[in-house]
């Protein structure tokens, strides 16, 4: 096992009597404390358009979820999604990849209202001709201190297995966990804040099949060209991310929220963003959504756009997503609502939304390898805009 | 010790029978009663009672009141960037490419 | 400080929590006693009603909001059980704790509630009687005495109202 899995494992498996004793006392106290909010989420369907367009790529399809509560304390979800992918992005551009032309997903998950607490289930299963996912999770949510605290503890374990469509005999597995902590605090009257931290690891297959980096042919002579190679990642992957949210009611009804998020993993990739976003309801029946978002990473440890030779490291790798790069997004969400009132009828309220975010991504070090005009590693830097729109109904029941 | 005695009065219960000196362990029971304690012990009361939550309890105060939009960004946002992970409610479920 | 002393702590550090308030919390309702604390709402209209006024009556009070979902499905279940019992002495006595009166309005006018509604937008009400889940209902007895307290609301808790009703009625 890579020591990368150690780092995580220790907090779990090093001491296994002490963590156990600790997890008893949280338990009781979980279980304890009188409360009486904890409330299942509410009956509603929803049936959205998606569409992403950027890059040379355009992704979009259906998503549907239904939500019903089947008694008083267990809710059941199922949610079916599609992404239909055309055009060809600037890696399939240059290295004439392929891509899986359609990507299925279904997710089911159960609500169960004990007491005070919800304990959650859920699976899920994603399937490309390529690829195929698998994923389990289980959650536990719990409200004390007069429910002005909601505490929340999940786990998901994930098995993917990676095929390539050009090789029928090429098939990669990769096992995911996830462990996730959070909290939300009732901090006043009008503020609500949340705290999520969240660790992620990979063990196993964890390269995109269909790309490659690309290394000098003469590492003292760029315009001598350089080559293809298939890429090679490390096996394993551990990822920490901290978020700290608010939402704050101000005095006209109207909110305004933010998101701070941290982020790092042992590839060294290192990331923040920041939200921001305000919600003004128009009217009894508009609601408009403005949002910011800024996001900025390092690169990864074993990421080049251009390596000087074909065995220069262990691990070579030229995603862009590994590359360091910024990205600003404006979104606007305006969504029309229809409120019935009352829960004696079958129809409580609905409503249509539409929503466009525009995200622009400006690359550091990943230049546009198209341009086989240039000396290799002269070429500009890549960047793009993509837009992404979603059209959606929903009922509450 | 005095503030254990303090938590077990708000309970109705009588703390005279116990004979302690202050020691780690107590320390640390008090203050795990004193985290348990604090949900019901009417000498610390919640500050947002629960008739004072009209701005909380509304609509747009939500941090995700359409999970499957929500999911759908988050799942926007993995795709085309390295981060990934503790993105609040309405985050996908599965950690697919 | 020996160690059976800190085990019997410990039990009483997390049992006691769990015994009592975490049975308490589930119970549907709960006895108490003692005079119910006498206010005075503004109504619709802007009339005051004061608590003092129904004596006499069996009176059930009954804290709510628009938006709490649990109230709202109750609401039309309450203002049955007014129209069946009001014949013989029940009054409902609705303590709206809405920020803002105009929110509860359109609500009430769509379930048809005839009972008072008084609006306690202040709160002064709810901090009084110590509300201390959405909905809250009180039981007043025809002396004027606080009878039962129920803690929010669940399909059938109203099954226990006509019950409580029925006993302080023939009181």
């Amino acid at each position: 096992m890579a020591a990368t899995d150690h780092a995580l494992a220790r907090p779990l498996n090093g001491q296994p009597g002490r963590l156990r004793g600790g997890l008893w006392l949280l338990l009781v106290a979980l279980f304890s404390l009188p409360a009486s909010a904890a409330v299942l989420p509410a009956d509603r369907a929803d049936v959205l358009y998606h569409s992403y367009e950027g890059g040379g790529v355009k992704i979009d399809g259906p998503a549907v979820l239904v939500r019903k509560s089947v008694t008083d304390d267990v809710s059941l979800s199922a949610q079916y999604y599609v992404d239909e992918i055309s055009g060809a992005s600037i890696d399939v551009q240059v290295l004439a990849s392929e891509y899986a032309e359609e990507r299925t997903q279904y997710d089911l998950g159960a609500d169960y209202l004990l007491s005070k607490t919800i304990i959650s289930l859920g699976y899920s299963n994603s399937s490309e001709n390529d690829y195929e996912a698998d994923t389990y999770s289980i959650g536990i949510s719990q409200d004390f201190f007069g429910d002005l605290s909601t505490l929340s503890l999940s786990y998901a374990q994930g098995s993917d297995t990676v095929g390539k469509s050009t090789d029928p005999t090429f098939s990669e597995e990769k096992t995911t966990r996830s462990y996730q902590f959070g909290w939300t605090q009732v901090i006043t009257k009008n503020l609500l804040m949340n705290f999520i931290y969240h660790v992620i690891t990979d063990e196993g297959y964890l390269n995109n099949p269909y790309r490659a980096f690309r290394y000098l042919d003469n590492a003292n002579d760029p315009s001598a060209g350089y080559t293809w190679l298939t890429e090679k990642y490390p096996e394993t992957r551990t990822s920490h991310a901290a978020a700290v949210r608010g939402r704050y009611y101000l005095p006209y009804r109207a909110a305004f929220g933010f998101e701070y998020r941290r982020y790092n993993d042992t590839w060294n990739i290192n990331a923040y963003n920041l939200d921001l976003s305000y919600t003004h309801p128009l009217g009894q029946h508009w609601i408009l959504d403005l949002r910011y978002r800024f996001y900025s990473q390092s690169d990864a440890d074993f990421y080049a756009d251009l390596f000087p030779a074909e065995n220069f490291q262990t691990y070579m790798g030229r995603d862009k997503e590994l590359s360091e790069f910024t990205t600003h997004t404006f979104g606007v969400k305006v969504s029309y609502e229809l409120d019935t009132g009352w829960s004696r009828n079958w129809l409580e309220k609905a409503s249509v939304s539409l929503a466009w975010d525009l995200i622009q991504l400006d690359y550091d070090n990943f230049r546009d390898a198209r341009r086989d005009d240039l000396t290799p590693g002269t070429e500009p830097l890549y960047e793009f805009d993509a837009d992404v729109i979603r059209f959606f109904i929903s009922a509450w029941f | 010790m005095r503030s254990y005695c303090v938590l077990l009065r708000c309970l109705g219960l009588r703390c005279s029978g116990l004979r302690c000196a202050p020691n780690r362990p107590l320390l640390l029971v008090s203050l795990l009663s004193g985290l348990l304690l604090t949900a019901g012990c009417s000498s610390i009361q919640p500050w947002v009672k629960p008739y004072e939550r009209n701005n909380l309890a509304d609509p747009i105060m939500s941090f995700s009141p359409d999970p499957v939009e929500a999911g759908y960004l988050h799942h926007v946002f993995q795709s085309r960037e390295g981060a990934r992970g503790a993105e609040g409610g309405g985050g996908g479920g599965c950690g697919c490419n | 400080m020996t160690l059976t002393n800190l085990k019997q702590l410990l039990a009483t550090a997390l049992l006691i929590p769990t015994l009592l308030l975490g049975n308490a919390a589930l119970a549907k309702s709960e006895p108490l006693s003692g005079p119910a604390p006498d206010f005075a709402l503004p109504l619709e209209g802007g009339k005051k009603l004061k608590l003092s006024q129904l004596k006499g009556n069996v009176v059930m009070i009954n804290f709510w909001a628009s938006w709490c979902a649990p109230c709202r499905e109750e609401m039309p279940l309450i203002e049955d059980l007014f129209q069946n019992y009001k014949k013989l002495g029940f009054v409902v006595y609705g303590v709206n704790v809405d920020f803002n009166p105009a929110d509860a309005k359109p609500l009430l006018k769509e379930t048809g509630v005839s009972f008072p509604v008084g609006y306690d937008s202040k709160n002064r009400v709810s901090e009084l009687y110590g509300v201390d889940s959405m909905p809250s209902t009180v039981m007043v007895d025809r002396k004027g005495n606080m009878r039962f307290l129920h803690r929010g609301y669940k399909p059938g808790y109203e099954d226990d109202y006509e019950q409580q009703i029925r006993k302080l009625i023939r009181e």
